[in-house]
């Protein structure tokens, strides 16, 4: 579904991905891990169509198209989602209208009719059951006042209402009590399926006791330098990222 | 002939003489001395501070600023009943070119203790009018001294002592017809506990060279609730000129909304006094403004009482080659104390040639007081343009979703839900995607 090959981004001259090699296949889910300024966020900016990166070198192909190539909102549309790891507030703008305008959009998009406001009313009611989200919610400004439980909460919210094909998760599970990590977690458990591909983006092993990766990929000073499966993950919880990089400098 | 000289040397069927309370001897000597008062100072020129950014010098090139003494035709009802309120759901006053239109309005049943009457009316009829509301002390600047010499009609709301207005009182201004002056005059007089809620809606049906100076007054008792909205619907080449001034009683409540949405120029003159303890005020405005559209908002709130809360909220949105002013000068006057002011201004720049001028001001001269203001000029931002088109939204329509949400934060503010959503129709309307928010609204 998405390979990155060789990829190299810079920001204003300076490097921050140095060739990222990693492939994802449908009904995987990968964990990209790593130490603040790995380079993990803007890897994530990066395949949702970030303006204000360079790609220098490499490729990233996704189902067979050129992702890089693609408008932030036509990958939105081909099935890419990022959750945030700061969501925007939007004042003056209702999470319904905003939901309902992306829905159409992609709906339009796959050739699908476009719903009308008791059909998305009954759809997105169903998945703010599932993440334990007042439909008061509805009517408020996107992110504007939220807590920073409410905004994961949103983004997850997002993601099942737009049904990507793709899921990129920005540090979901940061700033979240233990009982919002787990409706979190429990609403991206809740999107694996055999078609869709996940991967999250994180800091801690935590949120991967609640979401079991297939992949996990250690990330250092722009280079994965490690990938694995989740046995990886727990090492470093035991060993901190300090050991990957000596690792890294004895060779 | 010059405004001058139409009114000095009136003929017999001049139209000076056909205004209401003609034959009132105050009210003629009323419009007189303030005829004597904008004379003497003429039209505002940009050297005046006041004026600095608005330039109205084109009005003293008019051939000529007297109203018209006869009604014009109303418009055809199709393009009224097209703009207007539901009439079952307010209380209709229509005005063409200033003039009543009894046939086209509708007061409907106002219930005990509100009086809601046609100000000519009130003048010609032995008088009516208490001489105190149509003197200088409502003059701030020297379009309500114009307005004084000239006003042909408009309304008077009288709120006795608790009574409630429960559907709103809506005046719809109608300038139709081509080079026409229009001089509407308001009064607001609510009783001690009193409540309403007043709509001034300027609509103009042609882009004509149209100019019309309103002013309102606003009289709040105590523990008084007013709210007061206005929409700017003006045709593209009319000026407007206006004074909205509220003199508020102790625990009285005002809040004041001004949408300007049309007219080649337009001015509104904005004024609160706060003269008992315990008052409180809030104005909201928007202005959003494209082409060669220009519109100022000058507002001034004066603190003379202890513990009145004051709040402001404008906003602009400007594209085009067009201008906004915001003044806003806050006074906290000697012995306000326990003043709390908060004054803001954002504005959104769409294109290079577009220019706003903001300046807010704060006069403290009392203890004890928290007050604050700020002010921002800036683009669409980008991380919020990103987040939208993440999500599946082109980046034109991500834009507009923007600069509405920006407005929307003002329009949501509007108590009536029929011209909340009207104007927000409007707004959209002005969007280049505008026409597909609207449909998921």
């Amino acid at each position: 579904m998405l390979t990155v090959k060789n990829l190299h981004v810079s920001r204003d001259g300076s490097e921050i991905l140095r060739g990222i090699d990693f492939e994802v296949k449908a009904g995987e889910v990968h964990a990209i891990m790593g130490p603040n300024g790995s380079g993990k966020s803007t890897l994530a900016q990066v395949l949702a169509g970030r303006e204000g990166y360079q790609v220098t070198q490499g490729s990233v192909q996704y189902e067979g198209q050129d992702l890089l190539a693609l408008q932030p909102e036509e990958r939105a549309r081909a099935g890419i989602f990022l959750g945030f790891q700061y969501p925007v507030e939007i004042p003056g703008v209702s999470i319904a209208l905003f939901l309902k305008t992306g829905l159409n959009a992609t709906r339009k998009h796959r050739g699908l009719p476009e719903l009308d406001a008791m059909e998305f009313l009954s759809l997105v009611r169903d998945k703010m059951k599932l993440m334990k989200m007042d439909e008061a919610f509805l009517t408020r400004a996107i992110n504007e006042g939220f807590s920073g439980g409410e905004k994961k909460r949103n983004e997850i919210l997002q993601m099942a209402v737009l049904e990507p094909r793709l899921a990129i998760l920005d540090e979901t599970d940061s700033g979240l009590d233990i009982d919002a990590l787990q409706v979190v977690a429990g609403g991206v458990n809740g999107m694996r399926s055999p078609q869709r591909a996940i991967v999250l983006v994180t800091h801690y092993q935590r949120l991967l006791n609640y979401i079991k990766p297939d992949r996990v990929h250690v990330l250092s000073q722009g280079r994965i330098v490690k990938s694995g499966g989740p046995e990886l993950a727990l090492e470093l919880e035991g060993r901190g990222y300090g050991w990957l990089e000596s690792e890294l400098q004895a060779v | 002939m010059n405004v001058q000289q139409s009114w000095q040397e009136p003929d017999p069927e001049h139209v000076s003489l056909a205004l209401a309370g003609h034959d009132v001897p105050w009210v003629v000597d009323a419009r007189q001395s303030a005829f004597e008062r904008f004379k003497a100072h003429g039209f505002p020129s940009r050297r005046e501070e006041e004026w600095k950014y608005t330039d109205v010098s084109v009005l003293s090139r008019r051939a000529s600023l007297l109203p018209d003494n006869i009604p014009p035709d109303a418009p055809s009802e199709a393009a009224l009943y097209a703009w207007m309120l539901s009439q079952q759901n307010v209380h209709l006053m229509v005005f063409i070119n200033g003039h009543y239109s009894p046939e086209l309005s509708c007061p409907g049943n106002l219930g005990p203790g509100v009086r809601l009457e046609s100000f000519a009316d009130m003048l010609d009829d032995a008088a009516e009018l208490p001489q105190a509301l149509f003197d200088q002390q409502h003059e701030h600047t020297v379009f309500d001294a114009l307005n004084t010499a000239f006003s042909t009609d408009g309304a008077v709301l009288r709120l006795a002592p608790g009574a409630r207005l429960e559907m709103p009182v809506y005046l719809l201004f109608i300038a139709s017809g081509y080079g026409v002056s229009i001089y509407p005059r308001n009064i607001v007089v609510a009783g001690a506990g009193a409540q309403a809620t007043v709509v001034e809606h300027y609509l103009g049906m042609v882009d004509a060279h149209n100019f019309t100076d309103s002013t309102t007054q606003l009289e709040l008792g105590a523990g008084a609730m007013i709210e007061h909205c206005k929409l700017l619907q003006e045709g593209s080449a009319a000026y407007h000129l206006a004074g909205i001034h509220a003199d508020l009683a102790a625990d009285s409540r005002f809040i004041s909304h001004s949408f300007a949405l049309g007219s080649r120029l337009a001015r509104n003159d904005i004024t609160v006094r706060l003269s008992e303890p315990g008052g409180h005020c809030t104005l909201n405005g928007l202005y959003l403004l494209n082409g060669r559209q220009h519109a100022d908002h000058h507002t001034r709130i004066d603190h003379l009482a202890p513990s009145c809360v004051s709040r402001e909220y404008y906003r602009g949105v400007l594209d085009g080659e067009s201008r906004g002013v915001f003044s806003g000068k806050v006074t906290v006057h000697p012995g306000a104390v326990k003043t709390d002011a908060h004054q803001s201004n954002h504005n959104l720049l769409l294109s290079r040639e577009a220019e706003v001028d903001t300046k807010p001001q704060l006069e403290i001269f009392a203890d004890d007081v928290r007050c604050t203001h700020g002010a921002t000029v800036g683009q669409l931002d980008d991380d919020s343009l990103f987040y939208l088109r993440s999500r599946g939204l082109d980046a034109e329509t991500a834009r507009s979703m923007l600069i509405y949400g920006f407005a929307n934060e003002i329009i949501e503010r509007v108590p009536v839900p029929e011209l909340r959503n009207r104007i927000a129709d409007l707004v959209l309307d002005r969007l280049s995607q505008g026409d597909s928010i609207k449909e998921l609204l």
